[in-house]
């Protein structure tokens, strides 16, 4: 026994060392200790984020440098707190506070103690800083804006989450990535791609040399800038005009898809999310839940079409030989669905397709829209191919434009209303109100300028898009190139198109002609309602336009919808006239009319609701 | 002179002489790497710190000649002479030490410091072959247990003032020398008790000592034959003896222990319970480990491959090249390293046992059982406390950790054994 004591206990050590070790370096191993190695300090080489550039080559979106106050705090060492406060222009509470928090954060990594400090500051501080160890100053890129509007379209950035960083790797705490908007859309492109370098550290913390001999390190690659196809005038102008009124305007080049403006009211300074006020700005738009500044409207709201949608059943009438231009139906300043009447502003008497659509005769498109489904046995079949050409004008569906948000609105169905009514228990009649843009059907903004540049094209549309160029080059993707064409023959559109012509020139828009532009147009004039203290209350008109110019070749189709603006003739079709005018002309010759949009709000409008009195609708203000 | 000489070759261990330099090499190695700049690549580079352990292992090998080519009752004859040259040795020590990082344990010669406590492990564990081996000692006696433990206990004296509580240490493992020659089986048992009762007082205090073992005694005499008569009162006496024992340990814990020893058991006993505050104690007071199991954890199963640890040229274990060589193995050698470096300890220790039981003269075989006992107790206190398992005692690594004194001592310490076993058929003669 005493023989074989002494190697017992030799070999029971030798195996307990050796499951102490596979513990240590087979299980508590993690393969990337490069990271948390701290003999190893990666360093990142940020590459400049890509410039923004308008369709005519106009500086959008630049950078700006900014110089943060860092602090490690293991490294921080007694100092004269005073001094340094005074210095940094802080009080000393808050330097407690984040120093504080940075400790918390981690003892080891740098934190932000003051971010974004001025130029002057910088210069300031900058040779004293050294007397305070463990502080440092980090230049960092912001954004700088060349242009104070599309703050929506054009997004902002903002620093990683969490969740970011989760999902992808090639980003770190602290970075900065586009967040909304086309900084989103096209983040890897503008922000390129970050070097490192790897350093070696001794333990304290002083470089060494570099590890591997540098052969892990990479070189940064520079963002390329890219060019949007929006018009850095015709945008700002459409948000001059758009002050103190909300909705969206959207205006496209037919012949390619190109998106000229896109504009959201009520907008803001996209330089207000940048630099030192940034978050408390943006709090402050954020939770601005009555205007709702970062809803982009022009992309999200979807709301009823009103008249313009009207052109749309006109094709399909036409399409299915419901119609021929030449139909007549009567006006009784109404229409009848079974004993109910229906009013309608143009007047009465009888309507061909040309009059119905200039003056928008809600009794001709109703007779319209029951004759497309007389042609079918059932409703249900009448109803498919209605939704069948709807859909290929873009309505209904996500439309497939390059912004990270949207809403596809809606084209209602055979199985929305079997859900609402029961199989075979609704008829052309229940529905009717889609023959005039009100009822369940639904479009954003950008949809309304989408089918309006299908009209314009005759028959087919590009899908709409911002991207013009990546570095100096035209884009190539297909879904953007190719035309998308619609399930109408092109023959169909030409009387439509006339009929919207004559808008402008006898009809619901009369007084907005341009000189020596003739435009294609309609208005609408939607009713809508909200709920006040759960009562369904009606508001005031929303004002609806739709426009092409020139009506041939067009070069800019548009869809203007303000929140109740009363008739589409009044802020919508000002706004609409406008802006082709600057767009085609480049100057305003209707100063009256360009005055009256600057300074006529709807302010008093939108108070209304929130008044807690009762108000009147739709009143006069012009 | 008579079959020696050319014979000593052939009948020298091999075995154990390869796992010797594979030792040597590897230590070698690893002492260059943590001892690496990259301006001072040399390996003859007699500045640096590889370069001086490499000249030292070419002393240890002029050693291992003379060593081999004396007689083998030299050391046997010599053994009461070098004994009592070792204590004086440790003695001078007192007025002409020289102090190295707080310890006086060296004599400056110069070019060279010398350790006489590695020294001292040679000349006790010879002494006390000696005397045990001797004919009028007999280990059953109470009188010749209590000599062969002085033997043991003078040297260990001398050097805890130096103060090198694990050096000191080392000699006791010698015990085991005794024990395998027929010290009674308590001697051990109350060891073992005493370490355990230590333990298990600081980690659940007194009262939970004797309560448990009040229950273990009340458990044995429900389940104990009724045959079976308990002697009431030593029963009763030992237990009071180690209630009393477990209340002077909270004692000496307290007030004799300094903070850096109650540190050092407070933090591998686990003994802070916040788990905030034992992270924050490993990263300070325990430091050294921390790194240390660190290191050896980031090289992973193959490591990082030779003069790659990044932790290892960032410094980041302090005394990596002497009482922390292991860490550098860990990471850059990786799992195959270490388990290589701890196979190859066992099968050397294990060949050494072999050696020692084949031994015919009692002096060899003790002997033997004293090296074993030596390289055992360095090999089980470094490797534990590089890798986190037993508390900061500091003491090299044989064979492997830089350091002159030890490499040479501990090369005399296996090689003379070594000559002993070459020359045990020439005993017979």
């Amino acid at each position: 026994m005493r023989k074989i004591l002494l190697s017992s206990i030799i070999l029971l050590v030798g195996i307990t060392f050796i499951g102490r070790l596979s513990y240590l370096q087979i299980f508590s191993f993690s393969p990337n200790q490069v990271l948390e190695d701290p003999a190893i300090k990666a360093v990142y080489d940020y590459p400049e984020r890509g410039y923004i550039y308008d369709r005519n080559g106009e500086l959008l979106v630049a950078n700006q440098p900014a110089y943060d106050v860092m602090v490690i705090p293991r490294e921080v060492k007694p100092l004269d707190t005073l001094d340094f406060c005074n210095l940094l222009g802080i009080d000393k509470e808050r330097f407690v506070s984040q120093l504080k928090k940075a400790r918390v954060y981690s003892p080891r990594l740098p934190s932000v103690l003051v971010p974004q400090l001025s130029k002057e500051d910088y210069g300031r501080l900058q040779e004293k800083m050294r007397r305070f160890e463990g502080f440092y100053i980090q230049k960092r890129s912001l954004r700088y804006y060349d242009t104070n509007s599309g703050a929506n379209v054009l997004g902002y950035i903002s620093e990683v989450n969490e969740w970011d960083l989760e999902r992808n790797p090639s980003y770190a705490a602290g970075e900065l990535k586009g967040t909304t908007g086309i900084e989103k859309e096209y983040e890897t492109i503008l922000r390129g791609r970050k070097g490192v370098k790897y350093i070696q550290k001794d333990r304290f913390n002083r470089d060494i040399g570099p590890y591997k001999n540098s052969t892990l390190d990479t070189l940064p690659e520079q963002g390329k800038q890219i060019t949007v196809t929006i018009d850095k005038i015709l945008q700002e102008y459409g948000e001059k005009l758009m002050t103190g009124k909300h909705g969206g305007v959207v205006a496209l080049e037919p012949a390619t898809g190109e998106i000229l403006a896109l504009i959201s009211g009520p907008t803001y300074d996209p330089a207000l999310l940048v630099g030192r006020e940034r978050s408390r700005n943006y709090s402050k738009l954020h939770y601005d839940t009555i205007t709702k500044p970062t809803f982009d409207r022009s992309i999200l709201a979807s709301q009823s079409p009103g008249s313009p949608f009207k052109t749309l059943n006109a094709l399909v009438a036409l399409q299915e030989g419901a119609i021929t231009p030449e139909t007549s139906i009567h006006c009784y300043n109404g229409f009848y669905v079974g004993k109910r009447k229906r009013g309608c502003h143009c007047g009465g008497g009888s309507r061909n397709l040309n009059s119905g659509i200039y003056l928008s005769c809600n009794a001709y498109f109703a007779g319209a829209f029951r004759k497309i489904y007389d042609q079918f046995p059932t409703s249900a079949e009448a109803m498919d191919v209605w939704e069948k050409h709807m859909k290929s004008f873009g309505l209904g569906t996500f439309l497939g434009y390059d912004l990270p948000t949207g809403r596809p609105g809606r084209i209602p169905n055979k199985e929305y209303y079997n859900r609402i009514y029961g199989e075979k228990r609704w008829s052309s009649s229940t529905i009717i109100s889609n023959s005039i843009g009100q009822g369940e059907v639904e479009v954003t903004p950008i949809q309304l300028a989408n089918m309006t540049a299908a009209i314009a094209n005759r028959g087919h549309y590009f899908t709409p898009h911002v991207l013009k160029k990546i570095g100096a080059e035209d884009i190539s993707i297909p879904e953007f190139t190719e035309a998308k064409h619609t399930t109408i023959d092109k023959k169909y559109f030409e009387p439509v198109v006339q009929g919207m012509a004559e808008v402008y020139r006898k009809g619901t828009a009369a007084r907005l002609q341009i000189e020596g532009i003739e435009i294609a147009g309609k208005t609408g004039t939607v009713e809508n309602f909200t709920r006040i203290d759960g009562v369904r209350t009606q508001l005031t008109d929303n004002s609806v336009f739709v426009a092409f110019a020139p009506v041939d070749n067009p070069k800019i189709a548009i869809a203007v919808y303000i929140e109740n603006g009363y008739f589409g003739s009044r802020f919508a079709g000002h706004i609409a006239s406008l802006m082709i005018e600057k767009y085609l002309k480049g100057e305003i010759t209707r100063v009256d009319l360009e005055k009256r949009m600057l300074e006529k709000t709807l302010e008093k409008e939108y108070a209304k609701p929130y008044s807690g009195q009762p108000f009147k609708i739709n009143e006069r203000v012009w | 002179m008579s079959v020696s000489g050319k014979s000593v070759l052939k009948r020298l261990d091999w075995f154990s002489v390869l796992i010797y330099i594979s030792l040597v090499f590897i230590g070698w190695i690893n002492i260059y790497s943590s001892t690496f700049t990259e301006d001072n690549p040399s390996i003859f580079n007699f500045a640096s710190l590889h370069g001086k352990q490499l000249f030292f292992i070419g002393t240890s090998a002029v050693a291992i000649i003379i060593i081999l080519a004396l007689e083998a009752n030299f050391y046997e004859r010599f053994s009461s002479l070098f004994y009592i040259i070792s204590l004086a040795l440790l003695l001078g020590l007192f007025v002409f030490g020289k102090t190295i990082a707080g310890a006086t344990s060296w004599y400056d010669l110069g070019f060279f410091n010398l350790q006489p406590s590695e020294f001292a492990k040679v000349a006790t564990a010879l002494a006390l072959a000696k005397y045990l081996s001797d004919i009028q000692t007999d280990i059953k006696r109470q009188k010749d247990q209590m000599v062969s433990i002085l033997i043991i206990l003078i040297p260990a004296f001398l050097i805890i003032p130096q103060p090198d509580p694990g050096s000191a240490l080392v000699f006791f493992a010698l015990i085991f020398v005794i024990f395998r020659e027929g010290l009674p089986l308590y001697y051990l048992s109350i060891g073992v008790m005493v370490i355990l009762i230590f333990i298990l007082t600081l980690m659940f205090g007194t009262i939970w000592v004797a309560i448990i073992l009040g229950l273990l005694l009340a458990l044995f005499l429900l389940l104990k034959k009724p045959s079976f008569k308990v002697p009431i009162i030593p029963v009763t006496l030992i237990y009071v003896a180690i209630v009393l024992f477990s209340l002077s340990v909270n004692f000496v814990f307290n007030s004799v222990f300094e903070q850096r020893h109650r540190d050092r058991f407070g933090l591998w006993l686990r003994l802070e319970k916040d788990p905030k505050k034992m992270d924050e104690i490993r990263k300070t007071i325990g430091y050294n480990t921390y790194q240390s199991e660190k290191a050896i954890e980031s090289g992973g199963f193959f490591g990082k491959g030779f003069l790659e640890g990044t932790r290892t040229k960032g410094d980041f274990v302090p005394e990596q090249h002497t009482d922390y060589i292991f860490s550098t193995v860990g990471e850059e050698w990786g799992f195959i390293g270490t388990a290589t470096v701890v196979i190859l300890f066992t099968l050397l220790l294990l060949r050494l046992v072999h050696l020692a039981e084949r031994q015919k003269n009692a002096f060899s075989r003790m002997y033997g059982y004293g090296v074993i006992s030596i390289l055992f107790i360095h090999y089980f206190i470094n490797i534990g406390m590089v890798t986190g398992v037993l508390p900061t005692i500091g003491i090299p690594l044989p064979f492997f950790s830089y350091g002159g004194s030890g490499l040479l001592f501990f090369t005399a310490l296996l090689f003379i054994f070594l000559k002993l076993d070459a020359n045990r058929l020439n005993e017979l003669t």
